[in-house]
């Protein structure tokens, strides 16, 4: 391996860093990519067997191409651009979506090596380059010159810069516990079993932070952004491709939460149980069951939950969430001066 | 009391997870969707789908041109002219039954007096311009010939409730 690889720097020479990070970034895109095509297949299968459906079955065995089918669908479709649309804005706004939720990738680790760039302020970076996803829907709302979807973007921003703070609060608790910024740090603090995670000590933090996670990424039941059937959201004039772009953002999204949950509170890539058999299975494996489990229970939300209410989710992000999680934050921080604070550690 | 209980069984998301468990449930329950074109719902005798007009055993047409169906159709989809055929008979000189109006609610066929015009079991067809759905009475007799057995055995099952 070491040696492939010297034989590679070797032929590129000086241009070895841009190659051998454009690798890396291939590496996570493709798999990324494909993750959300067959994240959508999941998501028909399963809503459609919670409700005693079969789901798509068609194209290819069992429907295994239904994805790729519906990208080609979109692909070729027109790019319709409103004739009052602010012309520049209105096709940057899908990038301005999409970007964040790929960008984000560049600190998540999939193993105590296996990441883009380990940096010291992983989280915080993780935070910050989220948040921007919310430009991009804003500013399709803007552009579209629609009523519609301005009011739509209107109520996305709104909701997401809500939830954002519910969200900050739950890291603040896995910072208190785990006192690090960095995401290899936070998982090396949870080894030593399912016991050791943060998910146990910050219980209510872990049930916050998912379900922020769910509104953040305006999934059913806080869809209220797109609210296809009875509200219209921020991307109705948006058609073929650049709606396709939106889908892959929520998607990407989606798939980034359920790292992050899985990371930050369900030990990220360390195995359940220390002993023998699931400590020989490769620490991705874990991290990938966990994310996949997190998906699972997104899927599973929307098949069961009917919508919320705009005050409602208004009222549960400011006067439950951020409540909880501030007092869950004063036991956590009180009880590290006490001897029993190893338990939150 | 009331108040407090609700209170926890909301904040304690109780009544979510009891929402998950049913929904968790129906994920492992026995699937009820048909898949259409290889299965297919059991249909009753008294199916109205494509029309069709029926002939004697010994190939001569049923109708008779009295025009009953005409009258009570009620989306004005029949029409009908008729003439003295050289044997004195009368029959229909043209039979035409549009079904972009139709509605299928079966009068015609309650109307006829000779059994003539009946809606089969057949409800798959289509058209792929509008004029395909302007069934003349050759479309109609050729249905007609080719469900022959399928509409006698279902005017048989439904002869004693007539």
């Amino acid at each position: 391996m070491t040696d492939t690889i010297t034989l590679l720097q070797g032929f590129f020479g000086f241009t070895w860093p841009v190659v051998s990070n454009l690798a890396k970034i291939f590496a996570i895109i493709v798999p990324l990519l494909l993750g959300v095509a067959y994240l959508t297949y999941a998501e028909r299968k399963i809503i459609g067997y919670m409700q005693v459906r079969i789901g798509p079955n068609r194209v290819g065995p069992k429907g295994w191409l239904q994805p790729i089918a519906d990208g080609l669908k979109l692909f070729m479709k027109e790019i319709v651009i409103p004739a009052g649309a602010s012309k520049g804005v209105f096709l940057l706004a899908p990038l301005l979506a999409l970007g964040p939720a790929l960008a984000a990738w560049a600190v998540v680790p999939f193993g105590p090596e296996l990441m883009v760039a380990n940096i010291d302020a992983s989280l915080l970076y993780v935070m910050a380059i989220t948040s921007m996803g919310v430009y991009g829907i804003v500013l399709a709302g803007w552009a579209s010159n629609s009523k519609y979807s301005f009011l739509g973007g209107m109520r996305a921003a709104a909701q997401i810069v809500s939830y954002e703070l519910a969200m900050g609060f739950a890291l603040v608790g896995v910072l208190l516990a785990a006192q690090s910024l960095n995401l290899v740090e936070i998982v090396n603090g949870q080894q030593g079993g399912m016991f050791n995670w943060y998910w146990l000590p910050l219980f209510p933090l872990f049930i916050v932070y998912l379900i922020a996670g769910v509104a953040e990424t305006n999934r059913a039941p806080f869809d209220v952004v797109e609210g296809e059937s009875e509200i219209v959201g921020f991307h109705v004039e948006y058609s073929g491709f650049a709606f396709a772009i939106f889908f892959l953002a929520e998607y990407a999204n989606m798939i980034l939460v359920a790292t992050m949950t899985s990371l930050l509170f369900l030990g990220g890539w360390n195995p359940p149980i220390e002993v023998a058999p699931f400590t020989w299975i490769p620490g991705f494996f874990w991290l990938f069951a966990k994310a996949c489990f997190i998906l699972f229970l997104f899927l599973w939300f929307r098949a069961t939950f009917p919508r919320y209410r705009y005050d409602q989710i208004m009222r549960l992000g400011w006067k439950v969430f951020i409540p909880v999680t501030l007092v869950w934050l004063m036991v956590v921080a009180a009880a590290m001066q006490t001897p029993y604070g190893y338990l939150f550690h | 009391m009331n108040k407090i209980k609700s209170f926890f069984s909301t904040f304690l998301l109780i009544e979510l997870l009891k929402g998950m468990a049913l929904t968790g449930r129906y994920m492992f329950a026995r699937k009820i969707t048909v898949q259409f074109p290889e299965e297919r719902t059991p249909l009753s005798p008294r199916f109205r789908g494509l029309h069709a007009q029926r002939r004697y055993p010994n190939g001569e047409e049923r109708c008779i041109a009295c025009k009953l169906c005409e009258a009570a159709c009620p989306a004005l989809a029949i029409t009908i002219e008729s003439a003295q055929r050289e044997d004195g008979t009368r029959r229909t000189t043209r039979y035409d039954i549009d079904l972009t109006k139709c509605i299928f609610c079966g009068y015609c066929e309650e109307a006829c007096p000779v059994d003539a015009i009946v809606e089969t079991r057949v409800f798959d067809y289509h058209g792929e311009k509008r004029g395909d759905l302007y069934y003349t009475k050759d479309m109609l007799l050729a249905v007609g010939d080719k469900h022959e057995a399928q509409i006698a055995r279902d005017r048989a099952a439904d002869a004693k409730y007539r």
